[in-house]
């Protein structure tokens, strides 16, 4: 059984912010959606209501980092770059303030719908000069995201997860690095996010088919080390397939098709995700079986990788895990 | 169509409906039922001249967003009636209304009561947060700030192709504090787009709690009358009220009717909960029952048997 965390951001918040004076907790009328609510009851010092007014909040944290604070911002991932691009670039990614983007519910993670659902924004960031993007994928990298995130001498958008969530590692996000989940040799999987959970899930049954498979995850977006990709590339005979909470356009898949393509490695990449389309409301579970975001998604993505029949079911898949959309361990509604 | 159930009884049966949703999914946008249930009574049985609903009234499963592979995708708009020049057109700008909104349809006899048995359940239309294919609905707004823009828009192009209909808009306060609002006035005022109108449901609340402590936006009446719109202030729980406000002339700016309303109204126990109440989520089983009981005796019903 994995271990199951709650609420992590908000003890891992509160901790570097206490020992980081110039930190501020920024935030645009999402506060207990963002797990940041005690925070602001306890510290009232160190916080700031922006009120839900995202374009003046993108430049004013511009002008924050001007003076040498380091404004973590507290919204869903979504608002932070759709209204706002054009104050987040010009304002924080052009001169480089040191402001900390926390984007929580990224992809379809949220029922709330298209416009809630940032399934385009590691595109939008990675095609931003100036930008790093990191993104989490369990408890322990949720723990360690704000130091990591406030390391950084730049801008950054992070993915976070809220809530409970499993710990799947045990070793903080090093900046930069990814993590060899396995080292096999017949298919390289790639995953970042909720993802990785679902690779792992179908891990064991692809061993189990007879597939030896290798998976990276990635919690360091942007910048990438590239030569590692590409050595694991080269470590696999059957190609690479990706697996994404994002379009697959822009997001990690393109991120792999780019380094196979200027380095001219001949294999085969299949790239999953959602397919130039917009998501609707639902739950999390249902949204990832629907657009094809799933373990059982991947195993049928790595039959036609491999132009062979698995036979891969339900049943052969580790258990799921089901959030209720109504469970009472969430926050808000939304 | 005018529903034979005075608005006030409208009113009471949405309230009713959100109570019975809430209590079975142990939360939801229960507040806004309070604040917003006689705004959107009123607009549906008396104010918006609609036609009869073109859509089944067991609203069809989820069929996929716009896309050039999807020839058959159409909004939600259907259950407002048909698209003709005579007719107005409503946009509910802050999505999460949609329960409220929901409820009113099927009180005003456009949509099945199974309708809201659909709500936030996967696969399904009837999203929590409304989608241009949620019924009533005919664009998405769960991101705040651009309903009364494309309202302008629309009503522009309306008077350039001499539609009678008029465009009409459900907005709510927290609205105020995002730049496009204020840009969508001036521009409304700019081109004298006078067939928009607008009733904002002033409840003073936003998801942190009360507007004050999150963003002042002081007297948004002044404000909105800066900018070019010709503004009332109404009691949002007094149709009679809402009636006179909505003769106002406005010729050659949009109007505004800033309904202000009190977010616990005809659910009084809801007060406990201030100033936390944009999202109603029982805290214990025993605040929830407790809630049942009030809210029901109330609203003149049995408590809710959630338990089945
Ligand atoms: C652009 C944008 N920013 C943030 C949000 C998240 N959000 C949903 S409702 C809301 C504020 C609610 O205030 P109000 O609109 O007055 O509604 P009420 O509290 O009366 O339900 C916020 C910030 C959003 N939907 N859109």
């Amino acid at each position: 059984m994995v271990e199951m965390v709650s609420r992590p951001y908000e003890r891992a918040f509160e901790k570097h912010a206490l020992a980081n004076p110039d930190v501020l907790c920024i935030s645009a009328d999402l506060t207990s959606s963002c797990e940041i609510d005690k925070f602001r009851d306890n510290h009232p010092d160190q916080f700031l209501s922006m009120g839900m007014a995202e374009q003046n909040m993108m430049s004013f944290c511009g002008g924050l980092g001007l003076a040498g604070y380091r404004p973590f911002i507290h919204t869903f991932g979504v608002f932070t770059y759709r209204r706002p691009y054009d104050q987040l670039m010009a304002s924080i990614a052009y001169p480089r303030r040191k402001v900390r983007i926390m984007g929580f519910l990224p992809g379809i993670t949220t029922p709330g719908g298209m416009t809630h659902q940032a399934i385009e924004d590691i595109s939008v960031m990675r095609s931003m000069p100036n930008m790093t993007i990191l993104e989490t994928g369990d408890a322990t990298e949720v723990e360690s995201i704000c130091e990591v995130a406030d390391s950084i001498d730049g801008p950054v958008y992070c993915r976070v997860l809220r809530g409970s969530m499993p710990r799947l590692f045990d070793t903080p996000i090093v900046l930069g690095q990814m993590r060899e989940l396995s080292l096999g040799s017949d298919v390289l999987i790639v995953t970042a996010g909720i993802t990785t959970e679902e690779a792992l899930r179908a891990t064991a049954a692809l061993e189990k088919a007879g597939v030896s498979v290798r998976h990276l995850h990635l919690n360091t977006i942007k910048p990438c080390n590239e030569q590692a990709i590409l050595d694991h590339i080269n470590s696999v005979k059957g190609g690479v397939i990706t697996l994404e909470n994002h379009v697959t356009e822009g997001g990690i898949g393109s991120l792999v098709a780019e380094v196979m393509a200027d380095n001219g490695v001949g294999k085969k990449l299949k790239r999953l995700g959602l397919k130039d389309t917009y998501a609707h409301g639902g739950s999390r579970a249902y949204l990832m079986r629907y657009y094809g975001l799933d373990a059982l998604a991947l195993t049928q993505g790595v039959e036609d990788l491999l132009g062979q029949e698995l036979n891969i079911t339900e049943q052969d898949l580790s258990e799921a895990r089901v959030d209720a959309v109504h469970s009472l361990a969430k926050a808000e509604g939304l | 169509m005018r529903n034979e159930k005075t608005t006030d009884d409208i009113a009471l049966g949405i309230r009713r409906r959100v109570f019975e949703h809430a209590m079975r999914n142990n939360g939801g946008y229960l507040s806004q039922a309070c604040s917003a249930a006689e705004q959107l009574a009123w607009l549906y049985n008396e104010e918006l001249n609609l036609g009869a609903p073109t859509l089944p009234m067991i609203p069809k499963p989820f069929e996929g967003v716009p896309h050039a592979d999807n020839p058959d995708y159409h909004t939600g708009a259907g259950y407002n009636g048909p698209f003709e020049p005579e007719y107005d057109r409503l946009f509910i700008a802050p999505a999460h209304y949609a329960l409220v909104a929901y409820a009113t349809l099927i009180e005003t006899g456009r949509m099945a009561a199974e309708g809201l048995e659909m709500f936030n359940k996967d696969g399904s239309s009837v999203e929590m947060i409304g989608a241009e294919h949620s019924p009533g609905m005919e664009v998405h707004n769960g991101t705040l700030g651009i309903g009364l823009s494309t309202a302008a828009g629309l009503a522009w192009a309306r008077k350039r192709r001499g539609e009678a209909g008029r465009v009409w808009v459900y907005m709510s306060d927290g609205e105020v504090q995002e730049g496009q609002t204020w840009e969508a006035i001036q521009c409304c005022a700019h081109h004298r787009i006078d067939n928009v109108k607008a009733i904002m449901d002033v409840n003073k609340q936003q998801c942190d709690g009360a507007m004050d402590s999150v963003m002042e936006v002081g007297d948004i009446k002044t404000k909105m009358e800066n900018f070019g719109a010709v503004v009332v202030e109404v009691d949002a729980h007094n149709i009679s009220d809402m009636r006179e406000a909505a003769k106002t002339k406005h010729e050659g700016k949009p109007l505004i009717i800033l309904a202000n309303s009190n977010p616990f109204h005809a659910m009084p126990i809801l007060e406990e909960r201030f100033p936390r109440l944009h999202y109603v989520r029982f805290k214990s089983e025993e605040e929830r029952a407790r809630m049942n009981l009030s809210i029901a005796e109330a609203l003149g019903v049995d408590p809710i048997d959630y338990a089945h």
